[in-house]
């Protein structure tokens, strides 16, 4: 079945035509009839106790309807979910799991935890006039101590943010073999220790956050317009946990969502305050569209571990041992997926592609006074990335051997798959057993390296010298996990995530042939309008543009679990296509019927139901449609219609892989990085749309590199936000790229019958340590092994300054020392 | 306290009275339902505002509504002219230059910015004149490519019909003639992809 080819159609998107002549229905585009504007009073400081709040000068303002504050709402809305608290451990073999919750509710009650979190609402007539009474709301604030450090967090001494909660830890979790791990390092040739920041990030779709709720008095229910990946689970989270309604009490629509990156995954605040607000309003509409530094504030971040890693490697670079400890910083209360990040989808994958014997990982999850973090694109798959392609990189540096040799000579062979990794993939407690499905390295890894002319290289970094610049090549190797599932892995009774993970799908063809597709992932830039179309006008042979794609709207598609984690394709295209297996089947027992013919003897082809051996014994599925739907001649016991449902629960996840290779220059005087070359070569399996592949790639390096190079979101000690606006937080730009080189292999997925894996994240996962790998070996000369990111030119010119007055060697790193040791 | 307003929008004059603190692009998106123009930031970084205004490209967040009074402003809804797509809508089309379409609007206006004055851009000039524009989807690469093809197409005095024959459910033939063939080179490249892509 040829619905996906390894290279994939390049068709033009369905969806391009709203969107290029300004017709796109984006969250902030929507008027309902008696809409009302919602202002929110944030918290200006990061930790404060509310001693009072007096709303009675904004409530007389022009134009307000109401004022609100979070006494108001106490009795009717619980406290946020965690729907993912940490799960798993390591099958019990080792320590235990702490979880020790606490969520955000609507609005703060007694206190708050970071500057941002909202402490009253103002509902006026116009946006304007909410936002002018909101100055006048008075807050009695009693400001604390703060603290904005993971690692910090948990030393003596430090600001308790909750009580249930000492010394701020909100989840210990680890993974692995410490014995096993601690005796590989121990007996190991050459031994690397390395305090590794993966910083904080600001997401920053361009479309940011809002919702708009709207009670009706006739059904006493609620429809909330939402800026979400994921509305059915909103409906969920939403009805059984804040406001303790019945699901069919709740509608959630996603419009046109103007990007995500994960941070539209998750249960805000806002979602539940509109559709509160509204019941009290009596109905009217209550609209909230944050502002870019409301998003900065009150949207969650990505990343922030701290993480200290120990390598153990022979002499000639084969790694025998990895402990990693980390600090992740989930901010002051945790956001809906928070602990699962930090936990199971980076932990467990640290030993990536590599047959590294031993591997342990402890984390630690810290509250601090910081807004919540969550699930950034990769979603702890690029923090593992980044820990073990640096590690890479130190093991080269160490032992002097190539940094491809020993990725080479640590690489799974392609024999090895299925594999069971030893970072405890296979040791879910409930017993259930994953493997990596497929994978063969190096053809993706030779490619990279013909493309970027490795072979020549050091001629060209002479020249570059020759012109005050040291030139840097840095490779990442990366494998990811896609598509997340089963769900009796993912979920309560395995890694903890508090529902399932399937996907599905429905097709209906109407009775002139035309197909509409429902389905319930919720796209929001994949296109996911063309590519479930094009499985679905494949699998049916009709053309692709009379395959209407619907999605987003809790009435009227069956429950799906939304769009992330590279999901959609490998789960959600699997939906789809089971659905058109099931329309097939039916067709070809109404064509049979129809032809006078068995069953049996039917096959499909072609966009009809025909006799196996008779190609003019046919009927098209317009013609099996038409008689289905008008139902007067059926085979006894069919019913009319040709309508089909499919759910989809994967076996396994699926696993891209792949080679990205930077080539970097840094002024010797400035410390300023270019990128200059990028290549990459990546493995998604087939594709469905080769176009789109290419786009999701672009971007995923971009943003990749953006961590690399320039982006950072910084709270200062009193954690104010300093990168609050566009104007502070480094966004990149069109110009700081170079053309990126693409090339692909493919290895199809064997875990589906489409064998596609996905592709979303891949180049974030990738690009960043390849950046990173690329600049420290430019700076390799002065003896820098290390620098953190972002890899700003003052960063870079601290280096290279202390490396010079230190006559080199520096980890970069501030106050922690880095060691590395062979031993003879 | 209001002020009146004379302004020309998409060739279409409007009257209004507006608030001297009404920026221009609240007006278009508020007063004249204009939302194809967004809203992406507070500190004119992201661009996704961005309009012509007397044929300049201008973020129009940071521009009051009563500086634009005896203006001829152009949105991306003036773009498409006759049933036909303009050359940038064209080729953002073609090239997959967006991925979410939020920004694809302002950046769109930039790039016709560009084009007029600069009708075949290197890409280092391309990448340079959007600058101002912020896209988190693309990476820019198509965007860039986009931008090129638009020129390439405006070079052969080309255009592109309106009526979409590979998945244009979403926009009704504005010339009412669903059988309308695209015109230019476009339309035969168009015409490949479907044959390519569909059997």
């Amino acid at each position: 079945m040829a619905v996906t080819t390894p290279h994939g159609a390049s068709l033009k998107r369905k969806e391009d035509p709203r969107f290029i002549t300004g017709a796109g229905n984006f969250l902030d585009d929507i008027k309902l009839s008696g809409m009302t504007y919602a202002s929110i009073l944030r918290s200006p400081y990061a930790h404060a106790r509310i001693r009072g709040i007096d709303t009675s000068a904004a409530a007389t303002m022009p134009g307000v309807v109401a004022v609100f504050t979070g006494r108001d709402m106490e009795n009717d809305l619980n406290p946020l979910p965690c729907a993912w608290a940490a799960g798993g451990a390591s099958g019990g073999e080792v320590g235990g799991v702490t979880n020790n919750l606490n969520t955000p509710r609507a609005l703060a009650l007694d206190d708050v935890k970071w500057t941002g979190e909202g402490v009253a609402v103002v509902i006026a007539e116009t946006l304007e006039q909410a936002v002018d009474a909101r100055e006048a709301v008075d807050v009695d604030w009693e400001p604390l101590p703060t603290v904005v450090d993971a690692e910090k967090a948990t030393e003596e001494g430090a600001p308790q943010l909750h009580e249930n909660a000492p010394n701020n830890v909100a989840v210990t979790w680890s993974v692995g073999d410490p014995d096993g791990t601690a005796s590989a390092i121990d007996r190991a040739e050459v031994v690397i220790r390395q305090r590794l920041v993966n910083q904080r990030l600001i997401p920053n779709p361009i479309d940011a956050r809002g919702a708009i709720g709207r009670w009706d008095p006739g059904g006493d229910d609620y429809t909330i317009w939402m800026t979400s990946q994921t509305p059915h689970i909103m409906r969920l989270l939403l009805s059984a946990f804040v406001f303790g309604v019945p699901e069919h009490k709740i509608r959630c629509i996603s419009p046109d969502v103007g990007g995500a990156f994960g941070t539209k995954i998750f249960c805000y605040p806002e979602w539940a305050l509109v559709a509160w607000a509204s019941k009290r309003l009596g109905g009217r509409p209550v609209k909230w569209y944050e502002t870019r530094s409301e998003n900065y504030q009150a949207t969650t971040h990505g990343r922030d571990h701290i993480t200290h890693i120990e390598v153990g490697a022979t002499k000639a670079g084969e790694v025998t041992g990895l402990r990693v400890k980390t600090y992740a910083n989930l901010g002051g209360r945790l956001s809906t997926i928070g602990p699962g990040i930090p936990t199971t989808l980076y932990g467990r994958l640290l030993s990536g592609p590599y047959k590294i014997p031993n591997v342990f990982c402890e984390v630690v999850g810290t509250y601090t006074n910081t807004v919540f973090v969550d699930a950034y694109r990769g979603a702890g798959r690029p923090e593992a990335t980044y820990v073990l392609e640096r590690a890479m990189d130190l093991v080269a540096d160490e032992t002097g051997v190539d940094p491809v040799e020993v990725r080479r000579r640590n690489f799974l062979p392609p024999d090895a798959f299925p594999h069971k990794n030893v970072s405890g993939l296979y040791r879910s407690w409930n017993g259930v057993e994953l493997a990596i499905d497929s994978g063969n390295y190096e053809p993706a890894l030779d490619r990279a390296l013909e493309m970027v002319g490795y072979a020549d290289f050091d001629t060209k970094r002479r020249e570059a010298a020759d012109r005050g610049r040291y030139l840097g090549i840095g490779l990442s190797t990366y494998i990811e996990m896609c598509g997340v599932a089963p769900s009796k892995w993912i979920g309560v009774v395995g890694e903890g995530w508090g529902a399932a993970m399937w996907e599905s799908a429905n097709i209906r063809i109407h009775l002139t042939g035309k197909v509409v597709l429902t389905i319930g992932t919720a796209s929001h830039g994949q296109g996911h309008e063309t590519t479930m179309a094009q499985i679905v006008a494949e699998g049916l042979g009709v053309p692709v543009e009379d395959v209407l794609v619907e999605h987003s709207d809790t009435s009227g598609t069956p429950f799906g679990y939304g769009t992330y984690g590279s999901r959609s394709a490998a789960v959600g295209g699997m939906a789809a296509y089971t659905a058109v297996e099931k329309i097939k089947e039916k067709a070809k027992r109404l064509a049979a019927h129809m032809l006078e013919a068995s069953p049996e003897d039917m096959e499909y082809a072609d966009g009809g139901a025909r006799v196996k051996g008779s190609p003019d014994k046919v009927k098209t599925i317009a013609e099996v449609a038409l008689a289905a739907h008008v139902g007067y001649d059926l085979p006894a016991g069919m019913e009319p219609y040709l309508d089909e449902t499919a759910y989809y629960d994967a076996p396994d996840c699926t696993w891209p892989f792949g080679t990205h290779i930077a080539v970097v220059e840094v002024d010797k005087e400035t410390g300023k990085v270019d990128l200059v070359r990028y290549v990459a070569v990546d493995d998604v399996g087939n594709k469905i749309n080769q176009l789109i592949v290419a786009g999701q790639i672009h971007g995923g390096i971009a943003q990749g590199v953006g961590q690399a190079l320039w982006e950072g979101a910084v709270y200062d000690d009193d954690g104010q936000l300093l990168s609050g606006s566009m104007m502070d937080y480094a966004v990149p730009r069109a110009s700081w790229f170079p053309e990126l080189e693409l090339d692909e292999t493919v290895t199809p997925s064997p875990i589906n019958a489409l064998g596609v894996k996905g592709v979303g994240e891949a180049g974030t996962i990738a690009s960043t340590p390849a950046v990173v790998n690329a600049v420290v070996d430019a700076l390799s000369p002065l003896g820098i092994r290390h620098v953190d990111m972002p890899l700003t030119p003052q960063r870079v010119w601290r280096a290279m300054r202390d490396a010079r007055a230190n006559g080199g060697s520096t980890n970069g790193s501030a106050n922690r020392s880095s060691s590395g040791e062979v031993r003879s | 306290m209001t002020q009146n307003l004379a302004i020309n929008v998409n060739g279409v004059a409007h009257s209004l009275e507006v608030e001297p603190r009404r920026l221009l692009v609240q007006l278009l998106r508020e007063d004249l339902s204009l939302t194809g123009t967004h809203i992406g930031c507070d500190t004119s970084q992201c661009g996704a505002c961005t309009v012509l205004v007397d044929g300049d490209a201008v973020k129009s967040c940071t521009m009051l509504a009563l500086q634009a009074d005896g203006a001829a402003v152009t949105t991306i809804e003036g773009m498409a002219k006759d049933g036909e797509l303009h050359p940038l809508q064209a080729g953002f089309w073609e090239k997959h230059g967006l991925q979410c379409g939020f920004c694809t609007p302002g950046m769109i206006m930039t790039a016709a910015d560009l084009l007029s004055r600069n009708p075949d851009p290197s890409d280092d000039e391309i990448r340079h004149a959007i600058e101002g524009n912020f896209c988190r989807c693309t990476g820019y690469q198509n965007i860039v490519a986009a931008i090129r093809e638009a020129a390439r197409i405006t070079a052969a005095g080309g255009s592109v019909a309106l009526p979409i024959d590979d998945g244009g459910d979403a926009l009704p033939p504005a010339t009412g003639d669903a059988e309308a063939a695209p015109a230019g080179p476009v339309a035969e490249e168009r015409g490949e992809d479907l044959t390519e892509s569909t059997r």
